[in-house]
């Protein structure tokens, strides 16, 4: 199921989508499934489970010690997989979100299939851009998956273009120029970069959703970025109510307040 | 002429050597790469450009660096060895040149920072070098364990007024400091840019640099033939990223009877798997931006890497390394680190210079390539090596190993 179909659905109720990340493995197999699971359960429309890798040079130090806690305590390819099974049967769109070398060493067709058994909507690719994705654009369109890349501050119009014009499901703009992790401000070029894209859009005359990511991490800034954004993209806030949590029962408590804080920023931002 | 690439076939366009390179960075990076493509491009056609570089490749940097017979090494080897030297340039190795022309076009483009990353501090010392030169503010990168081996190098960075950041996260080496520029460079990008100091990196980093290092192998070629009357048989460059051998490698590439030997650190040997033997042990991945051969498991996870040399201790390799390895023009083997290290005390006692180990990896090289030439060609072989930097870095790795401390300190 395309990410798109819940998009519409919040846009239908007159309001942003909530989108939450959380990475396979963290804090264990287990406990990702089930904070996944509350996440879905206390309010989030889309969900992006994270592939652990050894090399995440886009992450700040709250997704790079929950991703390193996944890696040692034994996360495989597989068992991303298996997480996005469990977490796609909650029946919201379930999307992976990895760096690029893991796809390409598993072949990137056998991922997509895989994905696509599993009951994955398709990829977020923070390192790979359309220039480099021919391999990916071709499974994803075999496949049926979605493709959500990247648009960053610094992108120029003509980029933006050829961008969202490959992307589907959303297109992901990254809030700000950093690395991933909670901020105290949404930056202020933030408004303007969905601004641009969607003008982009527009002229493309397609309906593809905008959803902001990157430095988002209560429900202030989430009803704010509902003002102007079609989603509001929350990873390390989560992350963090975990870290920061003696056991896992308490840090599912702290994610399902948090999701509900959230929940209540994407329709108050209207 | 310093940076003439007429001679370069590749990258194409869009970075890509063969199958190998290209460009896998965030989008938040696409415009400083486009930018950094077009200066660059705009720079080498620059007379004005070019002419400040030479001068401060002459003037400053000491080049053109010797080549020079080692004539008692040459007798252990089995072949004439004659040492590009550039340890004796400023700050001790090659890195230098690649810098200066990094840090020029920083100028250029209207930056005040530079970043890099480091392994054995070499690159560090010379970037850190380059910005007090320039008056351009600098940070260092480099994994904790490095800075404990190779602490000399910190106090130096330190005293040339760069920050030096110890990388605490991944397996605290070469990559992790490569990670943690990635970081602070899409934050920063507006103001700072990133010296990458190896022939890898998203396009056009694997250009740019061996093109700033190829007049390595521009003098020697030309010195090779007013001292001996001949091109060499052989040259013969160490490899972690690969810049020095791409730099000796480059301006020989089209002359096919010169052949091409690249080192890469065996540390205890590949079959053990504590080694970062790219080219040898490697398959085909993406890391650090670059399509390239890299270390990697069976979930494409990057692997710890081995080797007593910080400066070669990195699980990715250059791109152009992997395209020259593939179309066969290039040949890569492993050296161990007791390999290594018994070329190091080798050369100290035949040739009163002391190698940086990275060198002492090409240096190793040559001890079997000279019998295996000399056997081939009827003849000794000439062997050109280069010699990418000096050791004093070194002294606390090379006593321990040794066994040089007082008292029994040490190994």
């Amino acid at each position: 199921m395309s990410v798109q179909t819940a998009y519409d659905k919040a846009r239908a109720e007159g309001r942003a989508a909530l989108v939450g990340y959380l990475p396979a493995g963290f804090p264990t197999y287990e406990g990702a499934v089930e904070t996944a699971r509350t996440m879905v359960d206390a309010g989030c429309d889309v969900i992006e489970i994270g592939l652990p890798y050894s090399d995440p040079m886009m992450d700040g130090p709250t997704i790079q010690d929950a991703v390193h806690q996944a890696l040692v305590g034994g996360i495989r390819v597989a068992d991303v997989f298996r997480t996005v099974e469990a977490v796609a049967a909650t029946g919201v769109p379930t999307l992976v979100m990895t760096y690029w070398n893991p796809v390409d060493h598993y072949g990137v067709d056998a991922f997509a299939r895989d994905l696509a058994s599993a009951g994955g909507a398709g990829l977020i690719t923070p390192d790979l851009t359309p220039e480099e994705g021919g391999a990916w654009l071709e499974a994803s369109d075999a496949r049926g998956l979605d493709r959500v890349f990247l648009v960053a501050l610094s992108s120029t119009d003509e980029r933006i273009e050829k961008i969202t014009g490959v992307c589907r499901g959303f297109v992901y703009a990254a809030s700000l120029m950093g690395v991933t992790g909670a901020r105290s401000a949404v930056d202020t070029g933030a408004p303007r970069l969905v601004e641009r894209t969607r003008e982009i859009i527009d002229k493309g005359g397609t309906s593809l959703p905008v959803g902001l990511g990157l430095g988002v991490g209560n429900g202030a800034q989430a009803a704010e970025v509902a003002g102007f954004a079609d989603g509001v993209i929350v990873g390390s806030a989560f992350i963090r109510r975990l870290l920061d949590a003696p056991d896992l029962a308490s840090g599912l408590a702290g994610v399902r307040e948090l999701t509900a804080e959230l929940a209540e920023g994407v329709r108050a931002g209207r | 002429m310093t940076i003439d690439t007429a001679r370069g076939a590749v990258p194409d366009a869009t970075g890509h050597f063969g199958a190998f390179g290209g460009r896998f960075a965030p989008e938040a990076l696409m415009a400083a790469l486009d930018e950094l493509t077009r200066e660059f491009e705009t720079a080498k056609q620059d007379p004005s450009f070019t002419a400040e570089l030479d001068g401060l490749l002459a003037d400053y940097a000491g080049r053109p660096s010797l080549l020079a017979d080692a004539e008692r090494f040459s007798e252990h080897a089995g072949a004439r060895v004659l040492l590009k030297r550039e340890d004796l340039n400023h700050t001790g190795s090659h890195k230098i040149n690649n810098v200066l022309g990094q840090a020029l076009l920083t100028r250029r483009m209207g930056k005040t920072r530079v970043i890099a990353e480091t392994g054995a501090g070499q690159h560090g010392v010379a970037t850190a070098t380059a910005a007090a030169l320039l008056g351009l503010t600098c940070t260092v990168y480099m994994g904790e364990v490095d800075t404990e081996r190779q602490a000399l190098n910190v106090a130096r960075m330190r005293m040339l007024g760069a920050e030096v950041v110890p990388v605490r996260t991944g397996s605290r080496t070469l990559k992790d400091a490569c990670n943690e520029a990635f970081r602070d460079w899409v934050a920063t990008v507006d103001d700072t840019h990133y010296c990458i100091g190896s022939v890898m990196g998203p396009h056009p980093f694997p250009m740019m640099v061996r093109d700033f290092q190829r007049v390595i192998g521009v003098e020697a070629r030309r010195q090779c033939l007013e001292l001996t009357g001949a091109l060499p048989d052989a040259v013969a460059a160490c490899v972690g990223g690969g810049s020095n051998a791409i730099g000796a490698f480059h301006a020989f590439v089209p002359d096919e009877s010169v052949r091409l030997y690249g080192f890469e650190a065996g540390g205890d040997g590949v079959a053990s798997g504590r080694h970062a033997a790219t080219l040898v042990g490697g398959s085909l991945g993406v890391i650090h931006g670059m399509r390239t051969y890299l270390l990697q498991d069976g979930d494409g996870q990057t692997l710890e890497t081995h080797s007593i040399s910080a400066g070669l201790d990195y699980p990715g390799v250059g791109p152009e390394h992997s395209w020259l390895r593939d179309s066969g023009r290039a040949e890569y083997r492993e050296i161990t680190d007791a390999e290594a290290m018994e070329a190091f005390s080798l050369l100290c006692r035949s040739e009163g210079i002391i190698p940086a180990i990275e060198s002492a990896h090409a240096l190793a090289g040559a001890l079997k390539l000279g019998p295996e030439l000399g056997r081939e060609l009827g003849r000794d072989a000439t062997i050109v090596v280069c010699l990418s930097g000096r050791g004093d870095k070194d002294m606390h790795t090379a006593a321990g190993f040794f066994g040089l401390m007082p008292e029994g300190e040490g190994k």
